[in-house]
């Protein structure tokens, strides 16, 4: 069986900046990934690459079995790819649970589910529930604190009914209480079904969440495996700790 | 798309309801004119009924995607003159059939300067219509056919048809149609899933693409709808002026007004154009009737500035409560 | 055969004069929207602004045009950053610059240019000095003095705008800006009023091109809607915020324009800018000394 997400000898440079190079990773379907790296190591580039953000100009990504490059970034999450942003994107215009309404009618009804109407309401605020905001389901994302705000990111990208989430450092900010509360939902999601990349800085939530962990160090990856056995990877220590 | 559109149940009207509402309020204010019998009001009227026509159809981009069209006139002239030339080739194709050719030119020329401009950054788009503006009104000016920089004559009928009375009365009531045509479709847009897709694109382009909105492909539906609507609202200004020349034809105050009108109406739902349109068409005549027609012009110019500074959500916003 | 070479060469060089003349006109959009992000479409006409104020200084107390427009470069740097000031407070700061910040410079754009009519009407203008009329004859080649002088004039301007911005603080300021507001703050440099001075600086560059406009044409008020086309597809075509790159695309366009107008006629000549725009933006976005 191949995995689902497949990425191979991906590579991306920006001017002569070379920000990823020769990455190759592979996530099983119903795995839990930890991916981490010091700051500007190419993680959030990679998800770009992956999303179709970005264009990696080298090597390629494959997507249960089919592959992705040259795919815009809305038809990857048509194909069930759904990420959150690092920094808040929310669609200020829009209630809260407009902001999720926006995937359920471009991503899932894209699929031919066409759920109508109320019931699509009812599920933006259900998944709202599932963060902690359905108090908040028709302010405007102005009104949210910086933490709401991550975890706004997280509903819009469940709400896409993904298989494959990237969870783009969603818990930078949260109180000790909060992590648990996210980890919890990321573990209930991966229980759903849902494949998890979780990026992020809070060693003590991807120890946690992680089944795996990859490291990426100046774009590229120099560790892959057992998270225990990663931590206490020479090269991995160096990496964190500076020579 | 089609699939997706009005799926959502929102409160208020349907939209037949919501139709059958505009075209009583159409034949209301038709009948009016008709009491009053005075070709005044008819003439009058059909300039404010082209102005909701032309700045529902800027909206309709600007409004509800963010993206900024200057090349209004390219569009409004395209419908014009798409009608000289009918009437020059065929002169008994009926109005109705001009407007729906001058739509569809308007409408295919806008997605011609989309598709090459929309996957940049908005601004790029905006120069891009400017510039077109300037490249259309070149094209008409250097087209002998159509009378070249001499201008052209349109004979305009003694009575109308079906109607009776004066052809100018026509003229409104066929402008009159396309405003119920184009706010029951900006409303429709509103309400649907183009509505929201536009809505994101709007906000964020980025995270539109990340929830899976097809964003090019909304960008060249809005930029088609809106060129082409404000074709439709050219079509009959050959019948209105009887002689039209590139530069009446491609007068910046077209541009002016169908971009103040929603920005001081409001560009959040198809009320704030009508608005607009109302408001600053209705102090343009009166200034023109009462000071003089070369303050009129500065009138829309003054306010959009005034607008766009001190009242961003336009007058709808300022009847609004903040949610 | 001899004289259609003729035509082509006299073509090109009043290309390339007119070509310094359109990098004058284009400077100030170069620093405005290349450096500063900032979309001032009304730049044409601040431009035509500063022809209306060579036209009265000229027919009125018979000064030079360049001179009279150097003169008034001050209250045009005054004005330009009192039109940054609105701008800021109303649009940047609120993050508002894509549609209303847009609609505000066009507003802008029309209110000058109906203003322009009520006070000086839809006449064409024209100014008087020694310098226009003659030409000076190398050969076959004709230089006439009203595109020479300008095009001598502009080079010295932009050669004194890239000195300023390599050189001084400030200009290394206004480029950083560009770059990255955060280290600017660090410089201890307040972004907003450095801002503020470059747009200034774009906008006083409109006075001078001003008087180059209406030295090389008669000038009316609508003409400044030409230019807008022109000025973008330069900008973008030279790669924004280069200097060199703009004054490469000014002297393409002004060729391309000249050659078009004297072999299709004049009335064509202003479709070119499209085109090359249009060009630009579909084939190569960063211009032509872009990354």
């Amino acid at each position: 069986m191949t995995a689902l997400l497949q990425v191979d000898g991906v590579g991306k440079r920006f001017g002569g900046f070379v920000a990823l190079e020769g990455i190759a990773l592979e996530v099983e379907e119903g795995e839990r990934l930890g991916l981490i790296g010091p700051n500007g190591s190419g993680k959030s580039t990679l998800v770009n690459c992956i999303c179709g953000t970005l264009r990696n100009e080298l090597g390629e990504v494959r997507f249960a079995g089919q592959r992705l490059d040259g795919l815009p970034a809305h038809e990857r999450t048509r194909r069930g790819l759904a990420r959150s942003f690092q920094l808040p994107r929310p669609f200020g215009s829009l209630s809260l649970a407009e902001n999720l309404r926006i995937p359920i009618l471009y991503a899932v009804n894209a699929r031919g589910q066409a759920i109508s109407g109320g019931a699509i309401d009812g599920r933006c605020r259900a998944i709202l529930g599932e963060v902690g905001l359905a108090a908040k389901a028709d302010r405007l994302p102005r009104d949210l604190t910086q933490i709401e705000m991550r975890k706004l990111e997280l509903a819009r990208a469940m709400a896409a009914e993904p298989k494959l989430l990237i969870a783009d450092e969603v818990m930078a900010g949260l109180s000790h209480a909060e992590v648990d509360e996210i980890i919890a939902l990321l573990i209930r999601l991966n229980g759903q079904g849902v494949t998890v990349i979780m990026i992020e800085h809070i060693m003590r939530a991807v120890m946690e969440f992680s089944q795996r962990l990859a490291v990426l160090v100046a774009g590229r990856k120099i560790a892959d495996g057992e998270p225990a056995e990663v931590v206490r990877d020479p090269e991995v220590v160096r990496a964190y700790l500076g020579e | 798309m089609a699939s997706l559109a009005d799926r959502q149940a929102q409160p208020g009207w349907g939209a037949l309801p919501f139709t059958l509402g505009l075209v009583l309020v159409a034949a209301l204010i038709f009948s009016i004119g008709r009491w009053i019998d005075n070709s005044y009001v008819f003439f009058a009227g059909y300039v404010v009924a082209q102005y909701i026509v032309l700045g529902t159809a800027w909206n309709i981009l600007g409004g509800y995607t963010g993206y900024v069209n200057f090349g209004i006139t390219a569009f409004f002239a395209i419908g014009a003159y798409s009608t000289v030339v009918l009437y020059k080739l065929v002169p008994a194709v009926p109005l109705p059939v001009m407007i729906a050719v001058g739509g569809v030119l308007a409408g295919l020329v806008g997605f011609g300067t989309g598709y090459l401009t929309l996957r940049l950054r908005g601004v790029f788009f905006s120069i891009a219509t400017l510039a077109m503006a300037v490249v259309v009104q070149t094209l008409i000016t250097n087209w002998d056919f159509v009378g070249g920089a001499r201008g052209a004559y349109v004979l305009r009928p003694r009575t109308a048809p079906l109607i009776g009375g004066e052809y100018v009365q026509y003229l409104f009531l066929v402008m009159l149609g396309l405003c119920v045509l184009a706010l029951v479709t900006a409303r429709s847009i509103e309400r649907s899933a183009l509505g929201y897709g536009f809505a994101a694109i709007r906000d964020d382009e980025a995270a539109a693409e990340a929830s899976g909105v097809p964003t090019l492909r909304l960008k060249l539906i809005a930029t088609a709808l809106s060129g082409g609507f404000m074709g439709m609202a050219g079509a009959p200004l050959p019948y209105y002026v009887t002689y039209l020349d590139p530069s009446s034809g491609f007068s910046l105050n077209y541009a002016v007004n169908a971009i103040a009108m929603p920005l001081i109406g409001g560009t959040s739902s198809w009320l704030g154009p009508v608005i607009g349109a109302v408001v600053v068409g209705g102090l343009q005549e009166y200034i023109r009737v009462t000071i003089s027609s070369a303050v009129n012009v500065l009138v829309a110019g003054v306010l959009l500035v005034v607008f766009v500074i001190a009242a961003p959500q336009g007058i709808v916003g300022l009847f609004q409560r903040k949610r | 055969m001899d004289v259609s070479l003729d035509l082509l060469f006299n073509a090109v060089i009043s290309g390339l004069l007119l070509g310094g003349f359109y990098a004058a006109v284009s400077l100030g959009v170069a620093i405005s929207f290349g450096l500063l992000d900032i979309v001032n479409i009304a730049h044409p006409a601040f431009i035509l602004l500063g022809s209306y104020v060579a036209f009265t200084a000229n027919t009125v107390l018979g000064i030079d045009p360049i001179l009279a427009c150097l003169i008034a470069m001050p209250a045009f740097y005054l004005l330009g950053m009192l039109a940054y000031q609105v701008y800021y407070i109303a649009f940047e700061r609120r993050d508002d610059q894509s549609l209303r910040g847009l609609s505000f410079f066009f507003g802008l754009l029309f209110i000058t240019e109906v203003t322009l009519v009520l006070i000086f009407g839809v006449d064409y203008r024209l100014v008087q000095a020694a310098y226009i009329g003659p030409s000076l004859k190398l050969g076959i080649v004709e230089l006439p003095l009203r595109l020479l002088v300008p095009f001598l004039v502009s080079m010295v301007m932009v050669v004194t705008l890239q000195l300023f911005l390599s050189r001084t603080f400030v200009g290394r300021a206004v480029q950083a800006v560009a770059q990255d507001q955060g280290a600017l703050r660090l410089m201890a440099a307040n972004p907003v009023k450095i801002k503020r001075i470059a747009f200034g600086i774009s906008i006083a560059t409109a006075s001078l091109a001003g008087a180059f406009l209406i030295i090389i044409q008669p000038v009316e008020p609508s003409i400044g809607r030409d230019y807008i086309g022109r000025v973008f597809a330069i900008c973008v075509l030279g790669g924004l915020g280069s200097f060199p790159g703009m004054v490469i695309a000014a002297m393409t366009l002004g060729i391309a324009e000249s050659l078009t107008a004297t072999f299709f006629g004049p009335s064509w000549a202003p479709a070119v800018s499209f085109g090359v725009l249009l060009l630009t933006l579909a084939v190569r976005p960063s211009g032509i000394l872009g990354r």
